[in-house]
């Protein structure tokens, strides 16, 4: 990767430049096209006005609406990973029992709740909640969120958790077992760590799921999270296209926080090992999101 | 006791949801790949354009974007996707809509998984191409692309598998699809809600594994061997 800035293409010579220029007028083009077209239609529509905008740099919005939200939004993806966690350490741990029962019985378990949507479980979850037990309707809807969200990122976490134990040499249990430590201790003070330090990066990327879904529950559920702030906001001013763009900016910032420190550490740990020689990458090494897969859970859709 | 089940139209509504799914994977398989390849060429407004639109679409989450598709493109933009004196304009709309905003966000996961595709791709493959004095667009196109694409089979697989379960999303913005069905049927049947939900999920397992089998068996038969 020396010198020319990638190895897809050379260095661009006199002829490349100039064909470089004209794609770059072309491309500049039509992007102010667009966003002159979209500018003009929020123009048209009243959406750039000023009034529509001034809620946002007013704390009263920011008190009544914007920061309970965010703070509701952060403590359904917080009660969740904080359950999510050790219930998928579990459920990875059991996936590998040496007893068959327990390896089948966690196996199904793990692979349905990957296979169905968190949203038909968060419906689930609240109708049974309402059902069988009596909560009120408060509390009701976050732990449905909560439920949905644990059942589904739980499994997500076995398999993150599963593939790093098994990506780790087989000397580790070995060399465990010659020192004469039981099976859980073993896996306790052996595997465990280092399966979960070397998965670290997929882990955090989950949280960026977690986070991301907590919207359904304001879509689905009502919940009083940031989503559902924005129909309340949107509502109140009139300021549809504002709001979401305050919004969205604000999820984007989290979750770009998040990714870059998934990225940052997945790069740290690439570093300890060493790289064989003939195998350096085309192009700059793509954030996270294969990381599961690649460590050979085979993929029912993990990290989206 | 499974009398009710037939009152419903459970069966459309799982039609939608293929419909949707098939739709935006087709989309974004399309969508992404142009992404990849604008996030690797050496133009860098391109470039710039690619890592930036990636970016903000894959942190956001899916039901804010649909929510946005719906509420701010068409109720307050008028930004519609069916003409509006058809009589199947609120349905064919908001379908469209949704099959819109899954592919503005599921691409930017079709374009990750082939920019690490991409990697795969030994360096001397991309340097015998320049070497024989192909173009940019040809060593992509005839050269690197193909060949990721055989790599990428099974995280593809992943994105598509989640695709068919984000499907779920559009029903926020009333497509009726098989998750807004549940929510209806678990609220009249109150008594059977285990039922209900063990129908709804076997269909989506139904859905997910074989896509899942069939492409991670497809994955193994065209990986490029090295």
């Amino acid at each position: 990767m020396s010198g020319a800035p990638s190895v897809l293409y050379d260095a661009p010579g006199p002829k490349a430049k100039a064909r470089n220029i004209i794609y770059t007028v072309i491309f500049g083009a039509i992007l102010v096209l667009i966003a002159y077209l979209v500018i003009a239609q929020l123009a048209e529509k009243n959406q750039l006005a000023g009034e529509k905008w001034t809620p946002f740099i007013e704390s009263g919005t920011w008190v009544t609406f914007l920061l309970p939200g965010l703070g509701y939004t952060l403590l359904i993806a917080g009660l969740s990973i904080v359950i999510a966690l050790p219930v998928g350490a579990i459920f990875g741990i059991a996936r590998l029992s040496d007893h068959k029962w327990i390896r089948t019985v966690a196996g199904v378990i793990v692979e349905f709740f990957r296979a169905i949507p968190v949203l038909i479980l968060m419906i689930f979850a609240n109708e049974f909640y309402s059902e069988y037990t009596d909560v009120d309707s408060d509390n009701r809807v976050l732990f449905a969120a909560v439920t949905g969200l644990v059942l589904y990122n739980a499994s997500v976490l076995a398999e993150v958790v599963r593939a790093g134990i098994l990506s780790l040499p087989k000397g580790q249990t070995e060399a465990a077992s010659a020192l004469g430590l039981r099976k859980t201790q073993t896996m306790t003070n052996v595997l465990l760590p280092q399966a979960v330090a070397a998965m670290l990066p997929a882990i955090v990327s989950q949280l960026v799921v977690i986070l991301k879904d907590t919207a359904l529950a304001g879509g689905a559920l009502s919940v009083p999270d940031l989503l559902r702030q924005a129909n309340v906001i949107s509502g109140n001013f009139g300021n549809t296209i504002p709001t979401y763009i305050v919004i969205g900016v604000i999820y984007v910032v989290l979750n770009f926080i998040l990714t870059s420190f998934a990225s940052w550490l997945q790069k740290k740990m690439a570093r300890r090992k060493k790289t064989p020689k003939g195998t350096q990458p085309l192009i700059d090494a793509p954030s996270q999101i294969t990381t599961t897969t690649q460590a050979g859970a085979a993929g029912t859709g993990g990290g989206i | 006791m499974f009398d009710f089940l037939g009152d419903y139209d459970i069966l459309g509504a799982f039609w939608t949801t293929i419909q949707l799914a098939v739709l935006s994977a087709v989309g974004s398989l399309i969508w992404g790949t142009i992404l990849a390849g604008m996030r690797v060429s050496p133009v860098p407004i391109m470039r710039g354009f690619g890592t930036a639109y990636v970016n903000v679409v894959r942190n956001t989450p899916l039901t804010v974007i649909i929510f946005f598709c719906s509420i701010g493109l068409s109720s307050t933009l008028a930004f519609n996707l069916a003409p509006e004196n058809s009589p199947t304009f609120i349905i064919d709309n908001g379908f469209r809509l949704a099959v819109l905003g899954f592919v503005a966000y599921t691409s930017t996961f079709v374009c990750e998984s082939l920019r690490s595709g991409i990697n795969t791709v030994p360096v001397g493959q991309a340097e015998a191409a320049r070497a024989l004095g192909l173009s940019f667009s040809q060593v992509l196109r005839i050269i690197v692309l193909p060949q990721a694409f055989r790599s990428v089979i099974a995280p593809l697989a992943s994105v598509l598998i989640a695709l068919i379960k984000n499907t779920t999303v559009a029903s926020v913005i009333g497509v009726a699809e098989a998750s807004l069905l549940m929510a209806e049927m678990i609220e009249n049947e109150s008594d059977a809600i285990i039922l209900v939900f063990s129908v709804f999920a076997l269909g989506f397992v139904l859905l997910t594994l074989p896509v899942g089998l069939l492409l991670g068996w497809v994955a193994k038969k065209v990986a490029v061997k090295r």
